[in-house]
């Protein structure tokens, strides 16, 4: 099989010819840094999906799989397959930066539980994805490494803030990857790369070593091409540690089970709500148009489709912009330039705090800017009853909502995002404008319940691709791949498979290949 | 209700540690100013009556049984600090010449 043959393998099938020793997982890892090499290039023109790839640490673990294999071991159902992760995850044998120059070239003392159990699995990590710096945006815009490109259309954005991640996928430079999921950052991304993203009920998958943004908010989850590989990707990382008091203490549901009952294309008997407040004025007319078609197929599926009203929903987008920036200011206190991290001005004529103040001046970009700059408005004595625990009381009328409406349908859909990926530079000092890409998937993080995005189709307007948001009671995690894999099946016809099929071929980047350290 | 004027910008940036350049001052007073015009919205609508949500689940308290268990070495702590001496974090002055 031709190399540009393998990379646009699924992940299960990857999984299926290294365990039957068709493919080695050393040539599998090969071709996919081939690939980066290719095409990911420096910010100004490739994607830029990778702030740092370890091809030497990514081969060594692929010979490990392989020399496991031919000892006869039994091998897990991704054991081999290359994996793009986000570079706000700790890795104890390549930097962590979370997009920040104030980490710059930090490298932790350990793994986080995700990084361990990637590893257990025998996934082999390429390297870091690059993302809005500590996970703060819709765009990668805010990364301080430079954005990442949209293999769909370079010059527009891959969304954020795992825009890294997204990217990855739809450049063929890695089949999986891992997202982190504060206010969207895994589904909006998914949904305008036309990629699978899904954020795990809160708790779902634990946040040992993941660098905190929001501690409240918070959710890493799996990022892929196909529901299928997303399901086993979730099964890999999900399920309780004690490492991590947030993490829930119950067993995962049977994802990948979910995924291939899906795949048969039968709903009956599943109740579907569309809510009523995630359209109208504000929502591209071709991402209404293919949700209204992802909608009807699934009528089409046997499913029963209800409109639904979450009233509160409306107040998501105030209440997470008081939440975030509160725990933002708070977490981020501890880039103090003394134990780790980037120090500035230490130079003998300045004390520890102007130290402090000018190393944290220069190392945080203007959005962590702004959120700690908020958040510490927000917290400030005599406005924390009206803000932040105001906010809070909005989380629990949404939640409300989302008990009512799961108390008459089993699912929620929605337009992931209002519109389809932007060009890059628009939005960038519009804070508001940026901050409504979430407007669709904020309340899922508010109430902590399991979101995702599946692909839906393209946009007549600009023929970028368009995602289908479901939304899932909490532990229900399941249901959103039953639907996806639905969704995905009943459209593989006419999209000719995956809907990247139908995105355009990269070119080899003009610039010099990609230094791999 | 918010109305921020560049000097309570220049005041948040003191309590948050972070040295700002005056342009960056008169644009995030004006950008802040605007975010929180937006976000007030959320006092229309909670009542009293209403808890509040952080975990959707109900969890309370996690403890482990206390008993020591494997943690970084110094060694390893120390390795991403900006500067350390004798097996400790170096870090300036604390205290001004007059103290």
């Amino acid at each position: 099989m031709s190399e540009g043959g393998l990379i646009r393998r699924s992940a299960a099938e990857l999984a299926a010819s290294i365990a039957s020793g068709e493919l080695s997982a050393v040539e599998v890892t090969q071709a996919h840094l081939d690939r980066i090499a290719e095409v990911d290039g420096e910010p100004q023109s490739g994607v830029h999906a990778f702030l740092h790839v370890d091809a030497e640490g990514a081969l060594a673990a692929a010979a490990e799989v392989d020399a496991k294999r031919s000892a006869g071991a039994q091998l897990g159902p991704l054991a081999g397959v290359p994996l793009a992760l986000k570079d706000v995850i700790t890795t104890s044998d390549m930097p962590t930066t979370a997009g920040s120059k104030i980490l710059e070239n930090w490298q932790p003392p350990y793994d986080a539980t995700i990084t361990k159990r990637l590893r257990d699995a025998g996934i082999v990590v390429l390297g870091k994805t690059n993302m809005d710096e500590f996970a703060m945006g819709s765009s990668t815009e805010n990364s301080a490494f430079g954005p990442t490109r949209n293999p769909w259309d370079l010059s527009r954005i891959p969304g954020g803030s795992g825009g890294g991640s997204s990217a990855a996928l739809a450049a063929y430079e890695a089949p999986l990857a891992i997202g982190t999921d504060t206010g969207g950052s895994i589904r909006q991304p998914a949904a305008v790369t036309g990629t699978v993203g899904v954020k795990p009920t809160y708790g779902g998958v634990s946040r040992y070593g993941i660098i905190a943004c929001a501690s409240s908010l918070d959710q890493a989850g799996p990022c892929a091409r196909t529901v299928l590989d997303a399901a086993l990707l979730h099964s890999v990382i999900a399920g309780h540690d004690p490492l991590d008091s947030t993490s829930i203490d119950q067993p995962v549901p049977d994802v990948v089970g979910a995924a291939r009952r899906g795949a048969d294309g039968d709903l009956s008997g599943l109740r579907v709500g569309v809510v009523k407040e995630l359209g109208g004025e504000g929502y591209q007319a071709g991402v209404e148009a293919r949700f209204n078609d992802a909608v009807a197929q699934l009528s089409k599926m046997g499913a029963e489709v209800v409109e639904v009203s979450c009233p509160h929903f409306s107040y998501g987008l105030a209440a997470y912009y008081l939440i975030l920036p509160s725990e933002v200011s708070s977490n981020l206190a501890r880039f103090d330039a003394m134990r780790f991290g980037l120090r500035v001005g230490d130079d003998g004529t300045h004390s520890a705090e102007e130290v402090m103040n000018l190393t944290r001046g220069t190392g945080f970009g203007a959005e962590a800017k702004r959120r700690i700059m908020l958040g510490t408005y927000a917290l400030s004595s005599g406005y924390y009853d009206a803000y932040y625990g105001q906010a809070q009381k909005v989380r629990t009328l949404i939640a409300r909502d989302f008990e009512a409406a799961f108390s008459q349908v089993d699912v929620l859909v929605s337009p992931t995002t209002p519109t389809t990926a932007f060009p890059i530079g628009e939005k960038v000092d519009d804070p508001l404008a940026m901050y409504k890409n979430d407007l669709c998937t904020i309340p899922s993080n508010l109430a902590g319940n399991a979101s995702a995005s599946f692909p839906c189709g393209l946009a007549d307007e600009d023929g970028l691709p368009v995602g289908l948001h479901v939304m899932a009671p909490v532990l229900a995690d399941d249901r959103l791949y039953r639907v996806g894999a639905a969704i995905e099946q009943a459209f593989a016809g006419a999209w000719g498979g995956t809907l990247l099929n139908q995105a355009p071929e990269l070119t080899p980047t003009a610039t010099r290949a990609k230094v791999i350290s | 209700m918010p109305s921020i004027s560049r000097e309570e910008v220049a005041h948040l940036a003191r309590l948050a540690r972070m040295d700002l350049a005056p342009d960056e001052l008169d644009h995030l007073a004006g950008q802040l100013d605007q975010i929180l015009g937006a976000v007030t919205q959320v006092a229309e609508v909670a009542a009293d009556d209403i808890p509040p949500t952080s975990h959707p689940l109900p969890v309370t308290n996690v403890f482990r049984e206390d008993q020591p268990r494997p943690s970084l070495t110094p060694q390893e702590a120390l390795a991403g600090a900006p500067a350390a001496e004798a097996g400790k974090f170096r870090v300036p002055r604390i205290l001004g010449e007059e103290q």
